[in-house]
């Protein structure tokens, strides 16, 4: 039986009605909702296309129904990011964005570029992907959620807290929206009282806004193969902490980028400080997620790299607000895949439009959106002829290759692949790209191997012995985790799914010692001993940051990353 | 008969709170906030009530800011029937609340009012004790199990001897614990729904309800950090650090 709602004054047209849906597990009866557009994640990206799709509308007076699905408990709550931002895109989005109080506090002033030794720091030349005249220091979560409210305004309908799962296809396997999680699966995988099945929403396009190493986008890229002509992804994982700090250390508007200690010359990656407003402090480091030593912690090179005299100046008398992982995307250019697909598109970090040597994807990801929803508003409103074998959103494909996204990042494409010559190699391959060719090679490198192939065994690589945290500028994992805000309801089965546990085994602890349990910034892999001693692998997955770096670094893939019960996660305000 | 339910919007219980550096109070900018957990329950108890049809409207109420309509929605799309948010800005305690919840009382004339035991940032446990005695209601508080039987309701309270259970006449108070129910999940459907679910705005004028109130925070502080603990090899050194440490004895 179908249910018409017809919602006076509402711009979408919902169809609310009941379907048996065949599952491979049991029949489920799923509440099934339909509109024009649907956007998986109110990020940046997500958020752009929301807008730039009903302005669309609005131009044309014409009445499409959007929905975009955050699986944060609210917009906002799983965006972290350095962030200096570059306002190219938002000016093109929203021209008026300061009357309309955008929250972009901060312009930034000053910027400065060392290389550390364990006791000095060497200024260098700033780089020129590295002046910030004209962008601000910003929180990227609170510019989320003043972007949703923007596109509340719009009409469109944000629905926080609801975890898109998988994708929906029809017929002709074309996809066709997304299903929600059920709620209320016990940790046995028995349904609770509480049980909620999920919900599909169907959208006549559908854009995949997860952010880096999304599990549906994988998903996607995987059945379609968006990745066929292109190098794999690489990917690196940034973990960062708000300071607030004493007025007389903080300098509103410095921008900060170091290279070297505490990473080694064959582990690529930096740290950043950034002066925000009301005196704090966002520093963090970004580390490769092609490193070799099993025995690398992420997390605890963060905590060493406080200790460094010009930093722990910087932040003494302050205190650890709060704090968050998130793994980014350093293919560059190289790695763009194909982005249209039968029923909808790739947007954002989902895609990877990252510019690694200006560490910023902000500008470049909401672009990609507004482009999206340009190329899905033409095809919903049946403006645009197509060939055979064109997809919906085959023009969004040629938009952002004539864009200045794909100039921006094809400048910069031999940037972070120099690095596998090592810092001094990386660094002067740098240079003669950016001041000799500009950007203009005629050559274009490429990454060896991927994140999860680049570790040695643990027996040919050396320990590194991490100091205990001091408590003061130093903490260990778990108080760390406790400022991000994270939880997830624990009576629900692991959302991290351990494929073979043979492999944990004999791959993991056996050949690699447990890298999981190292580079995880939330403390969720542990090797504990079971009762014969032996050590078994303990995943805490309440702690999960949703950052993704297992479901990347993990040696043979054997850890899949799928998304828990909606509303669980990090609550990010300030990240 | 008409029950009233009501939600309070606090710091999310998961968010780790500081206070801000002038010790005037606890720091709740880009803070997540939430229901209060106890009002959830009590929506949840609430809805129920309606499911067996012994309530004919689940009424919900909020006395907070602007933003305390997300509350009101979130209860609306938990199955409550409409909402009245009573807009102030300042924090109000207890007993300015359950003034105004009086006035609300007296117009809607619920045969039930249902509230959390109480609220996780003020941890007061007083709104629902304070309510029943300005209307001068029966109340049952910390209430695990609720039975509605025509003209009475027997409710099980959990206390400090185990449990104890009460009838109580309607109309009456009830204030729920943590063991009462286990809150339903709002539905992406029901959630649109409660869009269209209508909600009264009101201010403490309206009420006739004066918000002066007798209690003045002086300062916040964190509780003071731990000290690390000593092994003592002795018991004259016990005496020793109890004398001259710990100045204790």
């Amino acid at each position: 039986m179908t249910r018409l709602w017809k919602l006076s004054g509402c711009t979408s047209r919902l169809l609310f009605s009941k379907y048996r849906l065949f599952s491979s597990v049991a029949e489920e009866v799923r509440d099934r909702l339909e509109y024009d557009l649907v956007i998986v994640g109110a990020g940046p990206a997500g958020l752009s296309a929301a807008i730039r799709f009903k302005q669309k509308c609005l131009e044309s007076n014409v009445d499409l129904g959007v929905c975009v699905l955050e699986k944060g408990s609210e917009v906002g709550a799983h965006i972290l990011s350095g962030n200096v931002f570059e306002p190219r895109s938002l000016k093109e989005l929203l021209p008026d964005y300061e009357k309309r109080n955008a929250p972009l506090h901060t312009p930034a002033k000053r910027d400065e570029f060392y290389v550390l030794t364990q006791a000095r720091a060497f200024r260098l030349p700033t780089p020129p992907q590295m002046h910030n005249k004209g962008n601000y220091v910003i929180s990227l979560s609170e510019l989320t959620r003043w972007l949703a409210s923007e596109a509340e305004q719009l009409g469109v309908e944000i629905y926080p807290g609801f975890a898109a799962k998988s994708a929906v296809y029809d017929s002709k396997g074309k996809v066709c929206g997304v299903v929600t999680n059920d709620f209320g699966i016990a940790k046995d995988g028995n349904k609770k009282p509480s049980f909620q099945p999920g919900v599909e929403v169907r959208g006549k396009v559908t854009l995949l806004a997860e952010g880096c190493r999304g599990s549906i986008s994988k998903e996607i890229m995987k059945r379609f193969g968006l990745q066929s002509n292109c190098d794999p992804q690489s990917y690196a994982l940034g973990i960062k902490e708000v300071w607030r700090v004493p007025e007389e250390k903080h300098q509103a508007g410095l921008v900060v980028h170091t290279v070297g200690w505490p990473l080694d010359s064959r582990t690529y990656g930096g740290s950043f400080i950034y002066h925000m407003s009301e005196s704090r402090i966002a520093l963090g480091l970004v580390v490769s997620l092609d490193y070799e030593n099993p025995y690398l912690s992420p997390y605890q090179e963060l905590q060493k790299f406080k200790t460094h005299p010009k930093i722990s100046k910087m932040l003494e008398g302050g205190e650890v607000i709060q704090y968050g992982a998130r793994s980014l995307n350093e293919g560059g250019f190289q790695s763009i895949p194909k982005l249209a697909f039968p029923g909808g598109a790739l947007i954002g970090c989902s895609a990877g439009f990252l510019n690694v040597p200006k560490i910023k994807g902000t500008h470049t990801a909401m672009k990609s959106g507004m482009l999206a929803a340009e190329s899905a508003f033409e095809y919903l409103n049946g403006s645009k002829q197509y060939s055979e074998g064109e997809v919906e959103l085959e023009s969004y494909e040629h938009t952002l290759r004539n864009s200045w996204v794909y100039d921006e990042l094809s400048r910069e494409r031999n940037i972070r692949p120099g690095f596998r010559l090592g810092l001094l190699g990386g660094l002067t391959n740098a240079a003669i790209e950016t001041y000799v060719f500009r950007g203009k090679s005629f050559w274009t490198l490429h990454l060896p191997y991927e994140a999860n192939e680049s570790l040695k065994p643990a027996s040919s690589a050396k320990k590194i012995a991490y100091p205990k945290p001091d408590g003061k500028l130093t903490f260990d994992i778990l108080t760390s985790v406790a400022l991000s805000g994270t939880n997830h309801d624990h009576d629900q089965p692991p959302h991290l799914k351990v494929k073979d546990s043979k492999i944990v085994e004999e791959v993991n602890w056996r050949l690699y010692a447990g890298p999981e349990s190292r580079y995880c910034p939330a403390r969720v892999y542990e090797y504990v001993e079971d009762e014969s001693g032996q050590p078994k692998l303990q995943i805490n997955a309440q702690n999960c940051l949703h950052c993704k770096a297992c479901d990347i670094k993990d040696p043979k893939q054997n850890i899949q990353w799928t998304v828990p019960e909606g509303g669980g996660g990090p609550k990010y305000t300030i990240m | 008969m008409k029950v009233l339910v009501t939600v309070k919007r606090v710091v999310d219980y998961a968010v780790k709170v500081r206070v801000k550096p002038d010790g005037s109070g606890v720091d709740l900018s880009n803070v997540k906030m939430s229901m209060n957990p106890f009002c959830e329950i009590a929506v949840e108890e609430a809805v129920r009530l309606k499911e067996s049809k012994v309530a004919s409207e689940v009424i919900v109420a909020s006395v907070g800011p602007s933003q305390s309509s997300e509350q009101i929605r979130t209860a609306l799309a938990m199955g409550a029937d409409r909402g009245i948010h009573v807009e102030v800005e300042q924090e109000l305690p207890p007993s300015v609340v359950s003034r105004a919840l009086k006035f609300i009382v007296l117009k809607e004339k619920p045969s039930l009012v249902i509230l959390g035991k109480q609220a996780i940032d003020d941890d007061c446990n007083q709104t629902g004790q304070m309510l029943a005695q300005i209307l001068d209601w029966p109340q049952g508080t910390f209430v695990s199990k609720v039975k509605v039987e025509g003209e009475k309701v027997q409710v099980t309270r959990e206390v400090d001897r185990g449990l104890e259970t009460l009838e109580l006449r309607l109309p009456a108070i009830i204030t729920c614990d943590l063991r009462l129910n286990e809150p339903r999940y709002a539905t992406l459907p029901n959630i649109m729904k409660a869009k269209k679910k209508p909600v009264e705005k009101l201010g403490l004028k309206d009420l006739n309800c004066d918000p002066l109130h007798g209690i003045q925070t002086l300062s916040v502080f964190e509780p003071h950090k731990r000290q690390g603990g000593n092994k003592v090899e002795s018991v004259a050194e016990l005496i020793d650090k109890l004398r001259n440490e710990a100045k204790v004895i």
